[in-house]
């Protein structure tokens, strides 16, 4: 089902956290809020299970308004970030919950219960209690829960966030897989940047209560609509240079270092202030402009390493290639550049 | 498991040398009523069960059988009403955006910290206007009254202790506020209901000031009132030995539950999220 968010509005105490925000989630799709804390994200995910009242504008799902509407009767799933499962209860009770309050047949109760079981992957663990339960075993009677009514759609507040490395990684492929199976829409709240890229049909990236780009994956990390986007996706993250356009497609950083800018914006006007934004994967590894500097850091990740390179005083490099021993601390290294795929931002901090 | 970062012998040491004279009272006290000593021995010298006739023989002290079932039933009202308004006040507190919802909660404390006896005029007074000196009812809510600062504020505690998203994946699982109190927060808060529950039917039983004040002449006569009336010492059929084994008799129903319940007692210092 889409949901659409019009002006929606919310503040606490007086305080506008968020104001006029719009969203269309469409009807199927997992759409991922990121962003860091205090954006705002988990707000609007209240706001829509209806949890949060809303101050302002409209929830619509589908084309019904559900604005006003509690909690209780709007079709909404949740899967919250420490699961809340109800402690007491089995997780076929815990499952079984949203039905029985329903006043569903106990036969209905069973075979629904039952088929999310299968969906999720918990059958043999349906008699245990939630604390007998590991870590990825709790989140998938959570995620049965949540989807056992057939929601209209489902919101999951950092679901992964309590999860151990190896287990979050299973669970994000699952979680994928199961929204993938039901075809359901569902919305992803997370401030972890590779989940939301790993798991989401689209990002809507916001910070301060505003949305700063909503875009597939892949088209928002290589075309940021500002520096905040560009800063905020990426790991190692993107590096700033700040200087300004010196004509002749070329840019001069603060430090004066001079550098070609990308052949598509070589019109740009002399004297204009300008941020270069260089991903590490962009440097030193092949390109038409080479840089020299001082290695000041070196970070071992097994299959590849990090590098700083300082190239003038406050201006620091990153660089991701292969792993390679070659190089020590403190070393002078002149590496290519790919100036074509750096990221040109003006001074309001939006891209060119 | 918990590591050991000392010996525990030295504390079950002091902790026994400090005990030893309750657990020396208690003993004799045991021994005492069930035999007889010759005046001036230390030691008994002969077994009896004379002492404890007063449970069979009503002529000795009046039945002491009505007045248990009457203890008795003093005890359960309080437990009935202490529970009843400390699991729903004690959500309110915790949960509920009530208003003036602070001022409550210092009042609550406030309350807690005076003794009944400093209350008692007032209370007297109030009983007095409201027709309920001298009965059972008025001593009921009297006690269960001031013991409800304390019951509310316990299970508030326990409340708190309880997620606030165990409340909203209740609701979103689309059942009410009420439900979802009764069904998901409730079993939550069980090992707080009970210690409370034990610690409002000890503290009942235990009552002797506002039956003896508030209830002077009534019919309705509770253990700890017959206790002291059962052996007046300026008295001169003044039976120390009856008064020890009634007194016993008395203790008794305490020990038991303290014996069964100790464990779920300490939850209530305990904060209460584990059992």
């Amino acid at each position: 089902m889409q949901i659409v968010l019009k002006d929606f509005t919310k503040s606490f105490d007086g305080l506008t956290v968020i104001d006029k925000l719009n969203l269309t989630i469409n009807d199927g799709e997992m759409l991922a809020l990121l962003g860091p804390s205090g954006c705002g994200k988990s707000t609007t995910l209240l706001a829509i299970s209806g949890i949060l009242r809303v101050n302002g504008g409209q929830i619509l799902f589908g084309d019904k308004d559900v604005s006003n509407l509690p909690s209780q009767k709007r079709n909404v799933g949740v899967v919250f970030q420490n699961y809340a499962l109800y402690p007491h209860m089995t997780a076929f009770e815990n499952i079984a919950f949203p039905l029985q309050v329903r006043k569903t047949g106990a036969a209905e109760i069973e075979e629904r219960v039952r088929e999310m079981a299968r969906l999720t992957h918990i059958e043999p663990y349906l008699d245990r209690r939630p604390g007998q339960l590991s870590g990825g075993q709790q989140q998938r009677v959570a995620l049965a829960r949540a989807l056992v009514r057939r929601p209209d759609v489902l919101l999951l507040d950092e679901p992964l966030a309590n999860l151990d490395a190896k287990l979050r990684l299973e669970m994000r492929s699952e979680i994928r897989r199961i929204q993938l199976e039901t075809g359901i829409t569902a919305i992803l709240v997370t401030h972890d940047q590779v989940e939301a890229m790993s798991m989401a049909d689209r990002i809507a990236i916001m910070d301060h209560g505003r949305i700063q780009q909503i875009a597939a994956p892949e088209d928002m990390y290589h075309r940021p609509s500002n520096t905040f986007v560009a800063g905020f996706l990426g790991n190692p993250p993107i590096v700033f240079l700040e200087g300004k356009a010196i004509g002749n497609g070329a840019f001069e950083s603060a430090s004066g270092m001079r550098m070609p800018l990308p052949e598509r914006l070589t019109g740009l006007a002399a004297d204009q202030p300008i941020v270069m934004g260089v991903r590490p994967e962009h440097f030193g590894v092949k390109g038409r402009h080479t840089v020299r500097g001082t290695v000041s850091f070196i970070e071992p990740q097994g299959r590849e390493t990090h590098f700083d390179l300082t190239v003038a005083e406050g201006e620091v490099l990153r660089s991701i290639q292969a792993a390679r021993t070659d190089i020590s601390l403190g070393s002078e290294v002149e590496w290519p550049l790919d100036v074509d795929k750096a990221l040109v931002f003006d001074s309001e901090g939006n891209r060119l | 498991m918990q590591t050991k970062n000392f010996a525990s012998w030295p504390i079950v040491l002091v902790l026994t040398a400090i005990s030893l004279p309750l657990a020396i009272m208690y003993a004799s006290l045991v021994i005492d009523s069930f035999t007889n000593t010759p005046a001036g021995a230390v030691l008994p010298n002969e077994f009896t069960l004379e002492h404890w006739a007063f449970l069979v023989d009503p002529t000795i002290t009046g039945n002491v059988w009505t007045v248990t079932f009457n203890t008795l039933i003093f005890a359960f009202t309080m437990v009935v009403v202490v529970l009843s308004v400390s699991a729903t006040g004690g959500y309110a507190m915790s949960r509920l955006n009530l208003p003036y919802r602070r001022f409550f909660l210092a009042g609550i404390l406030v309350m807690h910290a005076f003794p009944s006896v400093t209350l008692i005029i007032g209370v007297f007074l109030v009983l007095q206007f409201a027709g309920l000196y001298d009965t059972l009812i008025g001593v009921i809510l009297v006690k269960a009254a001031l013991t409800l600062p304390f019951g509310v504020w316990i299970m508030k505690g326990f409340y708190d202790a309880v997620p606030w998203e165990i409340e909203m994946a209740g609701l979103q699982d689309g059942a009410d506020r009420f439900t979802v109190w009764r069904r998901l927060i409730l079993p939550q808060v069980k090992p707080g209901l009970v210690a409370l529950g034990v610690f409002a039917f000890i503290d009942g039983w235990g009552e002797f000031l506002l039956p003896r004040i508030l209830a002077p002449t009534t019919e309705f006569q509770v253990l700890s009132v017959y206790l002291n009336n059962v052996s007046v010492p300026d008295s001169v059929d003044y039976d120390f030995n009856l008064f020890k084994s009634v007194g016993l008799f008395y203790t008794l129903p305490i020990l038991i539950l303290f014996i069964v319940f100790q464990n779920r007692l300490m939850n209530i210092f305990g904060g209460g999220t584990k059992g």
